[in-house]
């Protein structure tokens, strides 16, 4: 009887197993469709958004570079990132080559924050352009009020000191592990201590922008090397 | 760094700007760029096909030849640009790389080509990008096994002190080589052919006695015995004599093909060693398959059954994966089956192994039917066995067929370049004589220029003059230098064979006041030897033209050697197309023509006559020049006979 019952159960497994394979085949034959998700919904989206600066003219209002200075800028912003738009990927990459030894990532990202004037995830030309105006060809205020602006994580007109650490942290990644002498770890934390120090007027635990431009314009140091760049286009 | 991302510097540095307030200690001092000029239009004029990019572009890689000052030397002041002599096709490529930073390998370039205009620009081919950088390196692996392969036939050449033993082993390797390496090679081939068949008529019925038919090999077993005897002397001499050339004998002992030698020939030395022990002969039987494996010896005579093996081998892998699946397969398949025909009655299928048997016979497709399921279960699943059988089988076997056409293919070309390689040398050979050539061609006509200084006209003279171009005249110049420093005179090789076997005769001709002077000039301070050899008049052998690759020396039609009064002026035509850049070889047919037509050289000179062989194929001479209606192009050869005095 069990032997019966053996041979029963085989055939009726093997009739199920041919159903389903005539199924498969008929589903792959297109004649029947038995998917419940439609996967082919994203095809229509268009692959990449393109941007076309403003132009030029406007551009040469707008900043202090000179015609010819704002097409050899473009010839290399339009090489590298040919939509037109650098998002915060392809900036940090760019970003990350010039600094091989080390881990640029977080302060590209500080940085594209401060470029990205907008806050719409990616540059485009003009922001780049004006921000390098700034940093080129502006007054040393404006260089310190973009300094100001890029530690300013937040933009709520005050570096904290959780802050600064985390911009000083970002620098101190950028030179890598094989330094000499040793970056020690409590080295980033002991930077924001003097910052705040030679910063902090009123030690309020805030570093404001008034504080910052002015302790910035009586430091020697700092003011020649705000003209360190001022050749470099 | 990428070419770019070079762009972006300039902005990297700017952002610098953001560390100054919390900087430690001062800050360095910035490089000054001096030459600061505006970004200008550089025009790059490559073989008249102008690009034009901008400075900073080709500044991007400065350890260039684009990038550097290198390219100083290639400026036109003129033109105000940049001048190279190249292909422009390539420079496309090279251009590019300056503009995208990615260098890439055009499918249609000749890859040595390529090479050669990378090394030009001083860009190192390795940062060719991934799309292009598999292309690049197989055309560059087949480039290399194609020279490979050149310098292997080079082997062919006999070197010239050769112990016995490297001797005996070259004829094994390479039986072409010489008449008793064929000899032996034959003979074994044929050895291994009878001594296959041996085994196999042995076995064959004929014949029978009381109750049973007995095989061939029972029945005969003296003669079979005689013939099984010799075949393995001859192997194993073939055998000891292969352990004794071989250069490592470590080495040789571990190749395939020794091992297939000696498992043939071991059973022999069994059975002889054997007694007709009942309980060992078992064994001994058991010995004798392995003679069949002499059938493997053919695959040192057979290219085809090498190829095959090779291929073998280099499939494993897909061979290792056939295996594997149909494994699991007939596991699955097997297994099922038992189960299905269980409950059966007296059914064939008594457990899983004794259902492989089907299993396997019916993924092969075989179906003997020895074995068939009654149940309609076991029907079902026996038919998708089958079917998917099909499908596992046929997965490698294209994978396996394409590596043996590949490998087959290989060998066809290999085969192909040896044979043209005697044709390709011939050219090589042929090349390089058009260049001495050229020079002894000169050296003669350089002293009928002497004589028709006396004779000529004005014009024509500088018709003569104006013929060999700069180039090939200083060449010439060169290689007088170097004959009057040794003292020594280039001949060709048939008038250096004629001059070694006449080594008596003397210089008999008559002297004119005209060529005493030529003497002077053509003779060095050497002897006889090189008055002999210099042939003054110019005697130019037809050309041969029949194909301009297949050119060997042709002795003209009247072999006279020497003959005392008489020019023979032959003027062949030639035809001779212009296309290398090296005019070294450029033969002076106007010279010829010209003297055709001369009719009044009146001295007397003894023409040698030589073979020369005509102008090469690379000889890069210009067509026949239209010189008015004074040449007078005729067929062949014409043949003028300047009497002489």
């Amino acid at each position: 009887m069990s032997a019966r019952w053996e041979t029963e159960g085989l055939q009726t497994v093997g009739i199920v197993c041919l159903v389903f394979m005539f199924l498969k085949l008929m589903h792959l034959l297109g004649l029947i469709d038995i998917t419940e998700t439609d996967s082919s919904d994203s095809d229509l989206e268009l692959s990449q958004v393109r941007h076309q600066p403003e132009g030029l003219d406007q551009l040469q209002t707008q900043t202090k570079f000179t015609k010819k200075e704002l097409q050899s800028l473009y010839r290399g912003f339009k090489t590298e990132c040919p939509s037109g738009l650098v998002d915060e990927e392809t900036f940090k990459m760019i970003y990350s080559q010039f600094f091989p030894q080390g881990d640029a990532t977080t302060y590209a990202h500080f940085l594209f924050n401060a470029f990205d004037l907008d806050r719409n995830g990616s540059i485009r030309f003009e922001d780049f352009v004006i921000g390098l105006s700034v940093l080129l060809r502006g007054t040393v205020t404006e260089k310190l009020n973009w300094a100001f602006n890029l530690y300013d994580i937040n933009k709520d007109g005050y570096i904290t000191k959780e802050e600064m650490l985390l911009i000083m942290q970002s620098i101190y990644d950028m030179m890598g592990r094989y330094t000499y002498p040793m970056v020690k770890d409590e080295a980033p934390s002991e930077h924001v201590e003097k910052f705040f120090q030679k910063m902090d007027r009123n030690r309020d635990g805030v570093v404001t922008i008034d504080e910052f431009i002015e302790t910035c314009q009586k430091d020697e140091n700092i003011m020649s090397s705000m003209q360190l760049f001022e050749n470099v286009i | 760094m990428a070419a770019g991302v070079a762009a972006w510097l300039p902005f990297a540095r700017a952002a610098a700007i953001g560390w100054m307030p919390v900087a430690n200690c001062p800050m360095p001092v910035a490089p000054r760029d001096h030459s600061k000029r505006q970004d200008e239009l550089i025009i790059l004029n490559v073989s008249g096909r102008r690009f034009q990019t901008w400075r900073t572009t080709l500044d991007r890689y400065p350890d260039t030849l684009l990038g550097s000052s290198e390219k100083e030397f290639f400026y036109n002041e003129e033109a105000k640009e940049y001048f190279f002599d190249r292909d422009p096709e390539a420079f496309r490529s090279v251009l590019n790389f300056y503009r995208t930073g990615k260098l890439h390998y055009p499918r249609a370039e000749c890859i040595q080509a390529y090479d050669e205009e990378l090394s030009f620009f001083g860009i190192i081919p390795e940062i060719i990008g991934d799309c292009c950088y598999e292309e690049y390196k197989d055309r560059k692996r087949e480039n290399a096994e194609r020279l490979q392969d050149d310098q292997e036939d080079k082997k062919d050449f006999k070197p010239p002190n050769m112990t016995f033993r490297e001797t005996i082993w070259r004829a094994f390797e390479n039986p072409h080589t010489s008449t008793m390496a064929l000899v032996f090679y034959y003979v074994t081939g044929f050895f291994i052919a009878i001594s296959v068949l041996t085994n196999v008529v042995e076995t064959v019925p004929c014949g029978s006695t009381s109750q049973k038919d007995i095989s061939c090999g029972q029945r005969y077993t003296v003669a079979f015995f005689c013939m099984d005897t010799a075949c393995v002397m001859i192997f194993t001499v073939e055998y000891l004599l292969r352990l004794f050339a071989a250069p490592s004998r470590y080495l040789f002992m571990r190749s395939v093909m020794s091992i297939i030698d000696v498992v043939a020939i071991f059973p022999y030395y069994i059975g002889l060693v054997m007694t007709d022990n009942e309980d060992v002969s078992g064994a001994f039987v058991t010995l004798r398959v392995f003679r069949v494996f002499r059938i493997f010896k053919f695959s040192r005579h057979s290219q085809g059954l090498r190829i095959l093996g090779y291929t073998l081998k280099s499939c494993a892998s897909e061979l290792g994966f056939l295996l594997f699946s149909l494994t699991m397969a007939i596991i699955i398949f097997a297994t099922v089956m038992f189960y299905a025909e269980k409950g059966s009655s007296s059914t064939k299928f008594t457990s899983i192994p004794a259902s492989f048997w089907y299993t396997i016979v019916t993924m092969t497709t075989l179906g003997y039917g020895d074995m068939v399921p009654k149940t309609i279960a076991g029907k079902i699943f026996g038919s998708i066995c089958s079917l998917s059988g099909v499908l596992v089988i046929a997965l490698p076997v294209p994978v396996i067929v394409s590596n043996f056409s590949r490998i087959y293919h290989q060998n066809q070309r290999a085969d192909k370049r040896r044979a043209q390689k005697k044709a390709r040398l011939a050219r090589i050979r042929i090349a390089k004589k058009g260049s001495s050539n050229a020079y002894l061609q000169t050296k003669r006509n350089g002293l009928l220029n002497e004589l028709l200084d006396l004779t000529a006209s004005e014009e024509e003279q500088q018709h003569l003059n104006k013929t060999k171009s700069l180039l090939e005249s200083q060449h010439h110049h060169l290689l007088h230098c170097l004959e009057k420093t040794t003292g020594h005179d280039f001949v060709d090789e048939q008038l250096f064979e004629q001059n070694c076997l006449e080594g008596a005769l003397q210089p008999y001709r008559s002297r004119t006041p005209s060529t005493s002077s030529l003497e002077g000039m053509t003779g060095t301070c050497c002897s006889r030897r090189t008055k002999r050899s210099v042939p003054l008049p110019i005697a130019n052998a037809p050309a041969s033209h029949a194909h301009p690759l297949a050119l060997t020396h042709t002795l003209p039609k009247s072999p006279g050697l020497q003959e005392l009064s008489a020019i023979n002026i032959q003027c062949a035509e030639k035809q001779i197309h212009s296309s290398s850049r090296s005019n070294l070889n450029m033969q002076t047919n106007e010279v010829d023509r010209r003297n055709c037509k001369q009719q009044k050289v009146t001295t007397a000179i003894i023409s040698i006559q030589t073979a020369n062989t005509g102008s090469p194929a690379e000889d890069g001479g210009h067509g026949l020049p239209n010189r008015g209606a004074s040449v007078v192009t005729t067929t062949s050869s014409n043949i003028i006979k300047v009497s002489a005095l």
